[in-house]
């Protein structure tokens, strides 16, 4: 975990991942981690660097290769009362066990009429941009936002991460947590003790009077940078970061809206099934009126994403592509 | 194998590819990221690599059905199958049911576990109380355990098990027992979780080495012959390193080819639209 002192306040997005789940496994002795590879060679992406060490194999369980086990396993243990943070190593391979996120988990407390809790958070490293190819990169927060039963949770800075990660651990509903490889080496303010984050409370993290853009994870940071890019040209674009797809707080990006009359909304999955068409649906039912142009979504083209580092960035949304777009909304 | 047997590689038959007469600068494409591969896995008879842990176990018994379904399984001149996977792949639900489907429709099969003793940092015993090759007994075939460093005795299992399949015997499980001498991948620090005594143990049993000892010792091979082995070997590797770094980056366009094999209107459309966005830079010097 990150020495904050010695780091000067700031932490790595990876460091926090680790460092928020400490805190909550210190805080409550039911919090136990499992997943492959998590324990002494501390998670392929260093995410949970100094858990083995500091809880012992009695709570953080290196498991063998079978993420189907893995998530299962999770919710079995969850029934108990502990809080199990399974980690699925690539967010492609929830597809590996998607019956036990799509069938099992979501729908247990339901078909208990209630009695039947599984607190559990899945987390998982999701995204692309690091040339990792077709089935190592894709963002699938739309996976799993199209589940009823599961909160989606993906922090764009190291900050969120810790408190969010403290809001989902604690949080009694199954919590799917989106970490976004291309961030781990980002570096951010390192999060007070006790810092937690209320799932579904997005933030504006650039106010602006033109134009809205709303993001999520590996999205802010282009986001943020393509409102600099249209800055200079005159143009003051407001940067939503929306934390969560479920709880979506709506009522943030419905208030900015009310305010810039224009939407872009910038997603990293492919256009076809994202998230945005949620949001831009939802602007479009509740926010017509405030609309002084059309709802436009920057997202990845309809493909697999390619291997090719020239290829990779063609494919999804960069600052220019976003730039443009907001270019063609303040024209309206 | 035979000419008309079909592997389903892991990522690291690279060898099993080679000897199936691939171009070795195929897969180095695929790893440098400028393209998928591009062999033909029908024409080649050898799949494409399968990164997804244990899926290609469920992808050859498919097909070892479908050539039991065609006729070409049950004599001499039979087709036959073979998986490869890892000790790490033996505790996917993939893998298990493979065995289960293989086994009760007895398709012609092989299941050639290399295992290495690692995967990633988890060690065997994480996936396994008892040999692998003994779990096939359980799931209603033949399983073998070989010394995956000594090259004859697995070219000797691996040729009988295909034969057993293709005269319509169905599946086995080989064990070839084996060593990771290296990290995982270039970000993996096996100091992390392993002794540096056991990779020194495994060095001295490196089945290269091994098979020359025992043509030397045979008589079957002089030091002339290795010395042109080696020599042919080092200029082919200088050749594919060159050969390396002249891989061109794809052209931007190419990433909507393959997507359905007879296009669709949708990604017709993105196509279009992003071939007309491309020339609006035309004449710019980047
Ligand atoms: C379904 C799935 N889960 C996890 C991974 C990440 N991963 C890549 S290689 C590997 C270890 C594989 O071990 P093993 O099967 O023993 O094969 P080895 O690489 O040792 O030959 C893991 C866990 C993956 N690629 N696919």
């Amino acid at each position: 975990m990150a020495d904050v002192t010695a780091t000067g306040g700031t932490i790595t997005y990876r460091e926090a991942v680790a460092e928020g789940i400490a805190r909550e496994m210190r805080r409550d002795p039911t919090v136990v981690c499992l997943g492959e590879d998590i324990g002494a060679a501390e998670g392929v992406f260093k995410t949970t660097v100094g858990l083995f060490k500091e809880f012992g194999p009695r709570r953080v369980w290196d498991t063998p290769i079978s993420e189907q086990a893995i998530v299962g396993a999770a919710m079995g243990a969850a029934m108990t009362g502990i809080r199990p943070v399974a980690e699925i190593m690539f967010s492609d391979f929830l597809a590996c066990c998607w019956d036990y996120l799509a069938n099992e988990i979501p729908k247990v407390r339901y078909m208990t009429g209630g009695q039947v809790t599984v607190p559990l958070v899945v987390r998982t490293a999701n995204g692309g941009g690091l040339g990792f190819g077709a089935q190592h990169s894709q963002a699938v927060e739309n996976w799993a936002l199209a589940v009823p039963g599961l909160k989606v949770v993906a922090p764009s800075t190291p900050a969120d991460v810790i408190g969010l990660m403290a809001a989902s651990i604690r949080s009694d509903d199954p919590v799917v947590f989106f970490e976004h490889k291309g961030l781990f080496a980002s570096k951010g303010p390192a999060a007070p003790e006790g810092h937690v984050v209320p799932l579904g409370a997005a933030a504006v993290v650039r106010p602006g009077a033109d134009v809205t853009l709303v993001a999520l994870a590996s999205t802010v940071p282009v986001a943020l940078r393509a409102a600099e890019t249209v800055a200079a040209e005159g143009i003051d674009a407001e940067v939503v970061d929306l934390r969560c797809l479920v709880p979506l707080d709506m009522h943030t990006v419905l208030d900015s809206v009310g305010r810039t009359s224009r939407l872009v909304i910038v997603e990293e999955n492919p256009y076809q099934g994202g998230w945005g068409a949620t949001v831009a649906s939802i602007v479009a039912d509740e926010g017509f009126e405030s609309l002084d142009a059309p709802v436009r979504r920057v997202a990845a083209a309809c493909v697999p994403l390619p291997f090719a580092d020239s290829l990779e960035q063609v494919v999804l949304p960069t600052a220019d592509k976003v730039a443009a777009e907001v270019r063609r909304l303040a024209a309206y | 194998m035979r000419p008309q047997d079909m592997a389903f590689p892991t990522y690291r038959e690279h060898g099993v590819l080679y000897c199936r007469g691939i171009d070795p600068i195929m897969p180095l494409g695929l790893f440098r990221g400028v393209d998928q591969g591009g062999w033909d896995p029908i024409e080649m008879k050898f799949a494409m690599y399968t990164i997804v842990i244990g899926a290609q176990t469920l992808h050859a018994t498919g097909y070892a059905m479908g050539i039991a379904m065609d006729g070409k399984v049950g004599t001499e001149d039979g087709e036959a199958v073979i998986a490869y996977f890892g000790d790490g792949a033996s505790s996917q639900g993939d893998v298990n049911e493979a065995f289960v489907w293989s086994s009760v429709f007895h398709a012609p099969v092989v299941f050639f576990c290399q295992n290495n003793q690692y995967a990633i940092s988890e060690p065997l015993e994480r996936q396994t109380r008892v040999p692998l090759y003994q779990r096939a007994h359980g799931f209603g075939f033949p399983g073998v355990r070989v010394d995956g460093n000594d090259v004859l005795a697995s070219y000797a299992v691996t040729r009988a098990a295909l034969d057993q399949a293709r005269v319509g015997q169905g599946p086995t499980l080989i064990e070839a027992y084996t060593y990771r001498m290296g990290a995982h991948t270039t970000s993996d620090d096996p100091t992390r979780y392993r002794i540096a005594s056991e990779v020194e143990a495994w060095q001295a049993k490196d089945p290269i080495l091994r098979v020359r000892r025992f043509l030397e010792q045979q008589g079957l091979a002089d030091q002339s012959f290795f010395g042109e082995v080696d020599e042919q070997a080092r200029v082919e590797a200088v050749k594919l390193r060159e050969r390396v770094l002249e891989l061109p980056d794809p052209a931007p366009v190419t990433m909507f080819d393959h997507v359905f094999p007879n296009g669709s209107p949708e990604i017709d459309e993105e196509r279009e639209q992003f071939t007309a966005y491309l020339s609006s830079f035309a004449g710019e010097v980047h």
